[in-house]
């Protein structure tokens, strides 16, 4: 299992939680156990073609994935899978 | 106010003007909209209004996301807060001469309270952060907003959180802890920093981080860059401006600024030619524009231009994307180039620029150089900061003479005849 952090924006759609539990290999993997859990969380984060919308950033024990595989990130037991806005800073 | 709402830019979706910075269907950013039809009944008399009012960013309040300028809006007493803005729009010759162009004027908002052009922005941010009730200002820095956040804090006599990376320049931790703010050096580069304020801007909700939950309204003060550019030359825009790009707002803010003002009919003239500028270290706007993506793949930072340094930049995809539509461009340079950026700028003007500044300026060398600057341009370089921020840009980049306190001393070594 790893932990996925969701920031204040998504919490609505996860019945108000901060942080779900969720089971994969990969990024992609995890996320589609997210969106199992919580269906709106789908339509909020994916781009509908298998990617991420583009102001999406996800981070595997706080690195970018795009520095990694992008979803095929692997992903181990425990780690944390952080989703934050893209839009913040500068 | 002139302000109405909050639009997200990439799917429409509206939202009261409140602190928020991302659409919660999308994701997407946010961006300040306005209502400003009932400006254009008396153009000559809102030019008056603005060149009437107070020296400084606050003579645009029309066109600023707030209810009202701190205070009221007289020379005298509008000084609430820093001053921001109104910075000189010097021509200078020798540096066109010395590029071959026929007219550049440089835009120094290195003259700004805290020496770069983020007074503007915080300045329009904590304006707001007060309207909405906030009780502390906070922000994630690459230095220079660092700055005018503590500065701006103790000039309000605000609560202050400023998160820098810890391996930022000594000046700008100085020029920042000085105005006692809590200070919080981050092990880890801008990005990483920015990440955990995005984080923080969740969890502290009394808290306005300038550049994330309050991000829609601090992006707007950029304009009034544009806007005192057009008003220094004559109510028209120049042909073309070059700026740096670090996360893209500035960049896209100044094309704002400009666009607001033409629609309006205030100013004459197209949108400029908006050429962007990075260090070749940190350059994910410059590689995607140049690789025809519309999206950045970002980038850990390796550059002397650490104000700059920001591998993974908000408004890439609408820096792209304007200067494709201005008939501008992206481009980089590397770390040497930027030293030079700085020493041309400095020789040829009198001004002194950081590294941010020397990027920009050796940009513009480079459109010389490439030919790609029309024999009948006028160019705005836009510099944002201070070159006594960035010291070891300059170390070892010239000589000096050492002497005994003698008249024999100085000719033997200086060798000038009288």
């Amino acid at each position: 299992m790893a932990k996925v952090k969701l920031p204040t924006q998504l919490r609505d759609a996860a019945g108000g939680s901060s942080a779900v539990d969720a089971g994969g290999s990969t990024v992609g993997e995890v996320l589609e156990a997210l969106y199992e859990q919580h269906a709106e969380l789908r339509e909020r984060l994916s781009d509908g073609d298998g990617g991420l919308r583009r102001f999406v950033n996800v981070y595997v024990g706080g690195e970018d994935i795009r520095f990694g595989d992008g979803l095929d990130t692997a992903v181990s037991e425990g780690d944390e899978v952080q989703i934050l806005p893209a839009v913040a800073g500068g | 106010m002139a302000a109405t709402q909050l639009t997200c830019r990439e799917c429409g979706a509206d939202y009261p003007l409140e602190a928020r910075y991302v659409c919660h269907r999308c994701f997407g950013p946010l961006e300040v909209h306005y209502q400003h039809g009932h400006l254009k009944a008396d153009l000559p008399e809102l030019r008056r209004r603005i060149q009437s009012g107070p020296q400084n960013i606050w003579r645009y309040a029309d066109f600023l996301p707030v209810q009202a300028p701190p205070g009221p809006s007289t020379r005298a007493t509008s000084r609430a807060g820093l001053p921001a803005g109104c910075t000189p729009l010097v021509k200078a010759d020798r540096l066109a001469e010395r590029l071959g162009l026929r007219e550049v004027w440089v835009k120094n908002d290195a003259a700004n309270p805290t020496h770069s052009f983020k007074d503007r922005v915080v300045a329009v941010a904590a304006q707001r952060a007060r309207e909405l009730g906030f009780d502390t200002l906070a922000c994630a820095s690459t230095g220079n907003l660092a700055n005018a956040v503590a500065a701006v804090g103790a000039a309000l006599g605000v609560e202050t959180y400023v998160f820098i990376p810890s391996d930022l320049e000594e000046q700008k931790i100085l020029a920042t802890g000085v105005y006692g703010t809590n200070l919080v050096k981050v092990k880890g580069n801008y990005d990483d920093v920015n990440r955990l304020c995005t984080e923080l801007s969740g969890e502290h909700e009394s808290w306005a981080f300038v550049n994330v939950n309050l991000r829609p309204y601090y992006a707007e003060g950029s304009k009034t860059l544009s806007y005192e550019i057009a008003e220094q030359l004559g109510w028209q825009t120049p042909d073309r401006v070059v700026a740096p790009i670090a996360s893209g707002s500035l960049y896209t803010k100044l094309a704002k600024g400009f666009d607001e003002w033409r629609a309006l009919g205030l100013i004459s003239g197209d949108l400029p030619a908006m050429n962007g500028a990075q260090a070749v270290g940190c350059s994910p706007v410059a590689q995607a524009y140049e690789a025809g993506h519309d999206v950045c793949r970002p980038v850990k930072p390796d550059t002397i231009a650490k104000s700059l340094a920001i591998g993974n930049p908000a408004d890439g995809p609408y820096a792209i994307e304007l200067a494709k539509r201005s008939g501008g461009g992206i481009d980089a340079v590397t770390d040497d180039e930027i030293r030079e950026g700085i020493r041309l700028l400095a020789e040829t003007t009198g001004i002194f620029t950081e590294t941010a500044g020397g990027t920009t300026t050796a940009t513009l060398a480079k459109l010389a150089e490439r030919g790609d600057i029309g024999a009948d341009e006028r160019v705005v370089l836009v510099i944002t900061g201070e070159g006594l921020k960035t010291l070891d840009a300059v170390r070892g980049t010239f000589e000096s003479y050492e002497i005994a306190p003698t008249y024999e001393a100085f000719e033997a070594a200086v060798g000038v005849s009288a």
